[in-house]
């Protein structure tokens, strides 16, 4: 059997508590669960669950104080500088704010080259893999002049998945990638999100609080609560028939855009509530 | 999907081209750089020694060989105010330098590693400041050396703590941008975040110190000089006032000299700093007119409304004045809410959705320009109110939940003030009175603990509570219409279903009206009985919430409503592909 992709075994963050003495603040308990190559695994929970402290874990910014994250095999929790440095060829990020991810003073293009540019490649290469990019994130050429201001959020959400792709990673950590679009855009930009993923294997490890989004593009679904996994499973099975009772509280909590079945769902829930 | 059509990318400039189209920075430059090149050319302009003395020439009026006189022990007063240039110039520099030297890599090191090291330079920063700086600049004079200079470098330490917490501040902040983040994933190192992403950003409001910590050095080393420190072979402004000062009643005409010559350098180093911090500030020129209430556009003919009409609008138009024309962000919207009735604005972002609900509460930024046909409330037009009348208005008739339950609470005070001030502004209630009905407010709306909700300040809860609380406010002066913006839209879901049964029951059980404006059709279904749909500042679609939803007439709703991912299929299971992966440019 081939060991998955990324793979978190009992992993606890910590932060240290504010004064001497004090007790470190723990955000994750012990959270286990693997990705296999060229899967999107959902996380789903709400804020404070320690969703986004998970992925952060996994980018290597977050302190993992306990359990380790192994990457095809390899630890990768603890790991210096120089090393860290070397794995970002692979494992890569798009965060939820698509207005603070990227540096407003620099040029598209010099956002997108720059990843390139440290590992030695030359200007002009670097240049003409970002003109491809673009293409492959259905941005205009001209893009790659402009500053950050001038794109709307689902467009610097694409500059950012082309900064993701630079380098052509296995595993992709999406932090709410789509949670501050409109509806149209998000249905847009997850649709690129799988198209890439098809055409490239590409893994997710996709952080979102939104069952419908989270169901759309995801394989398996983790369901992340008080920093602890409390239900995994299909994406199919976990999004409508739920084992958990707190994912089952999440999934009759959503509101269904029609007014019968919202009023069925929402009688369900109050009766649910009440018992 | 077809890539997306932009207007040809606009020129952009410069912080240095932007500040040079500023005449005002224009005239500081040439002001000190005609300084500059004075007091080095010195020796051409001038052709006596600044501390060469002639008793003949003492208190000399001007003349062809003294242009601006002598002074009291006759040396020559345009000497001494060209060579005092180089000491004040070159003073005034060092005491930058040294500052820079020393505040600047400690606060760029601080700011990025923070840890120890933040600790420890923190700390030694804090003794520096501590010390009086006019005290140690005397005592090193006095013990150490007389040269200027010397007190210039000391000065410069002095105020190394000043660049340090500025430059510490602007890392910090950068710092914690998501961008440092996503160049760190991106591989890069420190050394190369820190020159690309975070030296651009503390460049500017260095330039602005620097400005200010030079015309400082200047001011205090001319009182230095004054106080008849220094060496006597050293010529400056200061000594020069002091001169001037031991013979003001003979020739006051020498005060002048020095004192222009500081007062112009000072003067064009500080606007300097100002002129880059407004090239900095707005990239945009903005238009600036002031109109404060709705405007009537014509008259309308007032038509007998229903007599359950709660809200009329009709013809509203929101519109901003920008250079190159007015910007129309609501375009002819009319709409009408019963008594008792919820209506669901709905659209995306930029659709004019929140700003139409803001015309309404009278809450438009002040260069916003308002106008409609109509704007009825309960039978009262809202259209040209005064500011006094709309205040009365929006405390008992219109209420409002805003949609960051957080920024909307004064962090300075006490939940219980903040719902008790407005009950006895607006019903007149005494102070025990606003109390006890701000506690069954917030038991009404759902908060176990009210006693100490009422006592907490508004960081010591959570975001649900503080839309609880929020709520509680809005309906505390049993307003007639309720307008929520984006009730929910911060918050959880399991928080946004309780929150969205609690605005259903209290809209219920008092009969008031409501706009809700939202982007989520969940949302809608759930507690909406009319929808307006906007796209554009226009809305395209009004009908009852069942009918939207069964039928959408309008192209726009239908694509609304086919983007929402609700009700999809799961993506189904991970299919192991078998050819080989490919790279994504290839």
């Amino acid at each position: 059997m081939t060991s998955p992709l990324l793979e978190l075994d009992d992993v606890v963050v910590e932060y240290p508590g504010k004064g001497r003495g004090k007790k470190p603040f723990r955000v994750l308990h012990g959270v286990s669960l693997a990705i296999e190559p060229g899967e999107t695994l959902g996380l789903v929970g709400e804020s404070g669950s320690g969703k986004t402290t998970l992925g952060r874990a996994v980018l290597g910014l977050a302190p993992v104080t306990g359990g380790e994250i192994r990457y095809e095999g390899r630890p990768i929790s603890r790991l210096g500088k120089r090393e860290r440095r070397a794995l970002s060829k692979d494992i890569q990020v798009v965060f939820q704010d698509p207005f603070t991810s990227l540096n407003p003073a620099m040029t598209v293009m010099d956002i997108l080259t720059e990843p390139l540019l440290v590992t030695g490649v030359a200007r002009a290469d670097a240049e003409a893999r970002v003109q491809k990019l673009l293409d492959h994130v259905y941005l205009p050429q001209d893009a790659a002049r402009r500053l950050p201001r001038e794109f709307s959020g689902g467009q610097r959400q694409r500059i950012a998945i082309a900064r993701a792709l630079c380098r052509d990673p296995k595993l992709i950590v999406c932090d709410e990638p789509v949670s501050a679009l409109d509806l149209t855009t998000q249905a847009r930009v997850l649709d690129l999100f799988i198209e890439i993923q098809e055409a490239t294997g590409v893994a997710y490890l996709f952080v979102t609080h939104d069952l419908s989004v989270v169901r759309h593009i995801s394989h398996r679904v983790a369901v992340l609560y008080r920093g602890d996994i409390v239900e995994t499973g299909d994406a199919a099975q976990v999004t409508e028939s739920p084992e958990h009772a707190y994912t089952k509280r999440l999934l009759l909590a959503a509101p269904v855009p029609d007014p019968e079945r919202q009023a069925r769902r929402r009688a369900e829930r109050l009766r649910q509530a009440a018992s | 999907m077809t890539a997306v059509e932009f207007p040809p990318a606009p020129k952009r400039d410069g912080l240095v081209r932007r500040a040079l189209r500023d005449p005002l920075a224009v005239g500081c430059l040439v002001v000190l750089a005609l300084l500059i090149v004075a007091s080095l050319a010195a020796p051409l302009l001038t052709g006596y020694e600044p501390d060469h003395s002639v008793m003949a020439d003492t208190l000399a009026p001007m003349s062809g060989s003294h242009p601006l006189g002598g002074d009291g022990v006759g040396r020559d007063v345009l000497s001494r105010l060209l060579y005092g240039g180089r000491t004040s110039l070159v003073g005034g520099t060092l005491a930058v330098l040294v500052a820079f030297a020393v505040g600047g890599p400690l606060g760029l090191i601080s700011g990025f590693y923070r840890g120890w090291f933040d600790a420890v330079a923190g700390w030694i920063v804090n003794v520096i400041m501590a010390v009086p700086a006019i005290i140690v600049m005397l005592v090193v004079m006095a013990a150490v050396s007389q040269d200027l200079n010397v007190a210039m470098v000391v000065l410069g330490v002095i105020m190394a703590p000043m660049v340090f917490r500025l430059i510490r501040a602007s890392v910090i902040a950068v710092r914690e941008e998501l961008y440092v983040d996503a160049a760190r994933v991106s591989g890069l190192g420190d050394g190369r975040i820190m020159r690309r992403h975070v030296l651009p950003v503390v460049i500017a409001p260095s330039l602005i110190q620097a400005t200010q910590v030079f015309a400082v050095a200047i001011g205090i080393q001319a009182g230095l000089a004054f106080l008849g420190l220094g060496k006597a072979s050293q010529a400056s402004w200061g000594a020069m006032l002091g001169d001037a000062f031991t013979n003001i009643y003979n020739a006051p005409a020498l005060l002048v000299w020095p004192g222009a010559a500081m007062g112009l350098t000072i003067l064009a180093s500080s606007l300097l700093g100002n002129v880059v911090r407004d090239a900095l500030g707005t990239a945009e020129p903005r238009v600036v007119r002031r109109r404060k209430r709705v405007e009537r556009r014509a008259a309308a003919p007032v038509a007998e409304a229903p007599a359950d009409r709660l809200l009329t609008v009709a013809g509203l138009r929101v519109g901003y004045p920008k250079p190159g024309g007015d910007k129309t962000v609501v375009d002819g919207v009319s709409l009408t809410v019963a008594r008792g009735e919820v209506l669901g604005l709905v659209g995306e972002s930029g659709s004019g959705k929140s700003q139409t609900a803001f015309s309404v509460l009278g809450l438009l930024p002040n260069e916003a320009e308002v106008t409609a046909d109509r704007m009825v409330f309960d039978g009262k037009d809202l259209l040209g109110l005064d500011l006094a009348a709309l205040n009365a208005l929006r405390g008992r008739g219109i209420g409002y939940i805003p949609q960051e339950p957080m920024s909307n609470l004064d962090p300075c005070f006490r939940i219980g003030s903040q719902l008790v001030e407005p009950m006895r502004k607006h019903l007149g209630l005494s102070r025990a009175e606003a109390r006890a009905k701000a506690l069954e407010l917030l038991a009404r709306v759902g908060i176990p603990d009210p006693e100490r909700v009422f006592r907490s300040y508004p960081h010591q809860i959570s975001g649900g509570m503080a839309q609880r609380v929020l709520i509680a406010g809005a309906v505390s002066c049993d307003p007639r219409l309720l307008i929520a913006d984006e009730p929910t839209t911060a918050l959880d879901v399991t928080v946004q279903a309780e929150v969205l049964d609690l605005m259903r029951s209290l809209q219920q059980e008092r009969e008031m009206g409501m706009i809700l404006v939202t982007h989520d059709f969940g949302v809608v279904a759930d507690i909406c009985d009319r929808v307006a749909v906007m796209q554009k500042g226009r809305i395209v679609e009004t009908a009852p919430a069942r009918q939207i939803f069964a039928a959408p007439e309008h192209g726009y709703t239908r694509m609304l409503l086919d983007s929402t991912l609700e009700g999809g299929p799961a993506r189904g299971d991970l299919r192991v592909p078998d050819k080989p992966l490919k790279e994504v440019t290839s």
